[in-house]
């Protein structure tokens, strides 16, 4: 390139070149016959679990991460998505994708350790997998906030932290605008909260419940920093903001990371006295998945009380296999907000499938709701 | 003037795609030589062959899968794989049931969600289009009078970026422009303000995003056509008395005209359906046609409205582009005459 004259024509190529590349980077992945492809929830397996698979069944992992649940759906209904144990939530997607065909039974044969499953949980999953055919058990939890303490007690000292009027009651939700207040992204995980708070069902099909909810959200929207489902367990870790809604284990991942990184900040998580969301995460096996023996090795594996107990100690959340309690840190085996006692399991409700047509006017109130439009 | 060296932007990929093919190894030469000799024989020139090529590219990679996502955009929702109704179905052996279901289109205009949106992209494609013009046209006249050895440097500097991924590029926005971000930290630190701006999540941010990550899409053609600039011209226009601003009004900037209208069309089009950058750096009332999109494919499922969206984008865009293309190729005739 001793010429530095540039024509046109080369300055376009050279400017067209690098997004090309980059778009031609996306979407590929290796298949071999002793691989499985995982394809999870961000930050959501043990520390060591890939490598003690690998380790011990000398199946590679080729591991993939996503942080909702419409992204997985989006993908599996496309087809040839290439993975091989996907991880839905029970309801409704789990539900919804069963009825559309687009997971194999499981052959339990391969799965010895499905034994280890707490018959109570999975009765509750038998719901959206009728006969527990397709999917097992990997982790639950409920959907609660997370606070940081000094933040609140700064800036209300009387804080209303066990209720869900922190997030509802606009007069407390306007204290901590200044400190960062976040939600989730998702219509699903976010208005059957608001419903509820109203005293509503928060499975409802009727449009006037649901506009009631949107006025509720409408009212502390001017307040909510920002809408997402994954970035707010680094930003509550690094003190960017003080109150957000989110599930179980992504809050306590954030306390742990907030410990770790000695930043003085305090973070807890609190399942509210009015209920909440309660919700399972499966692990199942696409139709179409390219190594279904090595999917099978895999769920197996992660079944194990000892895999259990490691992936539960990293992630926090609570799992199925309760001979994996034993094995748990005392301290999240303990933990109320992780395991939640009786009488506050009795306050959980999980959301079931709803119309498509209702789904839809949903999503527009969430647009609404988010955009302002 | 002539302006031949602005051809529409078709044409120009078009004439890249002989030179690249012809050169190469001996054998692949070789090859070359005796594929033409047989299409030759055949009837077909190596014009034909050169003109045909591009056009089974445009085929393959424009007209093929405009016409699935044309198709889906008149079919029904289904929960199933793939989660839409075919369109044509085979009725008792016997018929064949065509249907085309409109239903999509008019809900595109039913619901004021989708022009608003539509409208908000273009927007901030048009904000992003000045910007990068106002940034990108000092650098590119910069490095069209730099000294001809300094030339080439310089390019490379603004093409350098794109080494990095894209992606990261962006993250390393929202570390700058975050609460505790080096930008906030900058100006509490100069004692400019006490408490940390918000920048990140607001259309600021998206702005910013853009006009950085498209800047280069304008300073290149910009460059390529200031740098073909004769200085003769600049040197009549001050011996004829005018005087150095008026002559850059009056000789350079309409000269550079189609580098101007080449390099925002490069950075408008891509800016409009953009997604990643308002999905990391925007806030969630930043309402573009390409979240509208993800929120029908994603969260609907409903790929026939995502489907109808996409359609009238293209449409919306596409255009626009043929008017330009239209009036720069009766400019070129007239030009020629």
């Amino acid at each position: 390139m001793s010429d530095p004259r540039l024509s046109p024509r080369t300055a376009l190529r050279l400017a067209t070149l690098s997004p090309l590349a980059l778009g031609l980077g996306f979407g590929w992945a290796p298949a071999a016959a002793d691989t499985v492809n995982v394809y999870n929830w961000s930050d959501y397996i043990g520390e060591t679990t890939l490598e003690d698979f690998t380790a011990a069944t000398g199946i590679d992992v080729t591991y993939d991460v996503y942080d909702s649940n419409d992204v997985l759906e989006a993908k599996l209904l496309a087809g040839s998505a290439g993975y091989d144990v996907v991880v839905p939530t029970a309801q409704p997607f789990l539900a919804r994708q069963v009825e559309a065909g687009i997971y194999q039974p499981l052959d339990l044969d391969q799965i010895p350790n499905v034994a280890n499953l707490d018959p109570v949980l999975m009765e509750q999953v038998a719901r959206a997998d009728p006969g527990n055919q397709h999917a097992v058990i990997y982790q639950w939890g409920t959907n609660g906030f997370g606070y940081n303490v000094a933040m609140i007690e700064e800036r209300m000292p009387d804080a209303p932290v066990n209720s869900w009027d922190m997030m509802f009651d606009p007069e407390v939700v306007a204290q901590f605008e200044d400190c960062g207040v976040t939600m989730l992204d998702a219509a699903t995980e976010i208005l059957p909260l608001a419903l509820h708070y109203l005293g509503l069902d928060p499975n409802t099909e009727d449009s006037e419940d649901l506009a009631a909810a949107e006025a509720l959200l409408m009212s502390v929207r001017p307040y909510v920093k920002y809408f997402h489902s994954s970035q707010y367990i680094n930003d509550l870790a690094n003190g960017d903001i003080c109150l957000a809604i989110g599930w179980t284990g992504d809050v306590l991942q954030a306390a742990a990371r907030a410990d770790e990184a000695g930043n003085g900040h305090e973070i807890t998580y609190v399942i509210p006295e009015e209920g909440t969301v309660v919700w399972f995460d499966t692990l199942a096996i696409p139709a179409d998945a390219p190594n279904p023996e090595a999917a099978h090795a895999f769920i197996n594996f992660v079944l194990d009380p000892a895999t259990m107990a490691g992936i539960t100690n990293y992630v926090a959340y609570a799992n199925a296999v309760p001979a994996s309690l034993d094995l748990i840190d005392p301290e999240v085996a303990e933990d109320p907000r992780i395991f939640p006692p009786q009488a506050v399991l009795e306050r959980l409700f999980s959301v079931s499938v709803v119309s498509q047509r209702f789904e839809r006017e949903r999503t527009r109130t969430w647009t609404r709701i988010t955009t302002g439009q | 003037m002539s302006r031949k060296g602005f051809l529409p932007l078709g044409d120009r990929l078009s004439r890249g795609a002989p030179a690249l093919t012809a050169s190469g190894l001996d054998p692949l030469r070789r090859l070359w030589v005796a594929g033409a000799a047989l299409a030759g024989r055949l009837g077909l020139s190596g014009r034909t062959l050169v003109i045909a090529l591009p056009y089974l590219w445009l085929l393959l990679f424009f007209l093929i899968p405009f016409a699935i996502v044309l198709k889906i955009s008149f079919s029904e929702p289904l929960i199933a794989r793939p989660p839409y109704a075919p369109l044509v179905e085979w009725v008792e052996g016997a018929y064949l049931e065509i249907r085309l279901n409109l239903g999509n289109y008019l809900f595109l205009a039913q619901d004021s969600l989708y022009a608003a949106a539509y409208l908000n992209s273009l927007k901030i494609a048009a904000v992003s289009t000045v910007l990068c013009l106002l940034i990108g046209y000092p650098i590119a006249y910069g490095i069209a009078r730099a000294p001809v050895t300094w030339r080439m440097p310089l390019l490379m500097l603004i093409i350098l970026p794109f080494w990095t991924s894209f992606l990261i590029r962006v993250y390393a926005w929202i570390g700058i422009l975050k609460q505790n971000g080096l930008l906030n930290n900058l100006l509490i630190g100069l004692g400019v303000i006490d408490q940390p701006i918000q920048f990140l999540h607001t259309d600021f941010a998206v702005y910013v995003g853009i006009t950085y990550s498209y800047l280069p899409f304008m300073i290149l053609p910009l460059y390529a056509t200031l740098e073909r600039l004769d200085p003769a011209l600049l040197e009549a226009a001050a011996d004829l008395g005018c005087r150095p601003f008026k002559a850059f009004l009056t000789v350079t900037l309409p000269l550079s005209l189609p580098g101007i209208l080449a390099g925002s069309l490069l950075v408008f089009i891509p800016a409009v359906g953009e997604f990643v950058i308002p999905a990391l750096l925007g806030g969630p009332d930043t309402l573009m046609i390409g979240r509208v999109l993800w929120n029908e494919f994603f969260n609907n499922r409903d790929w026939p409205v995502a489907s109808a969206v996409a359609i009238a984008l293209l449409i919306f865009l596409v255009a626009p582009i043929m008017a330009f293309q239209h009036i720069q190729s009766r400019q070129q005739k007239a030009d020629a005459r």
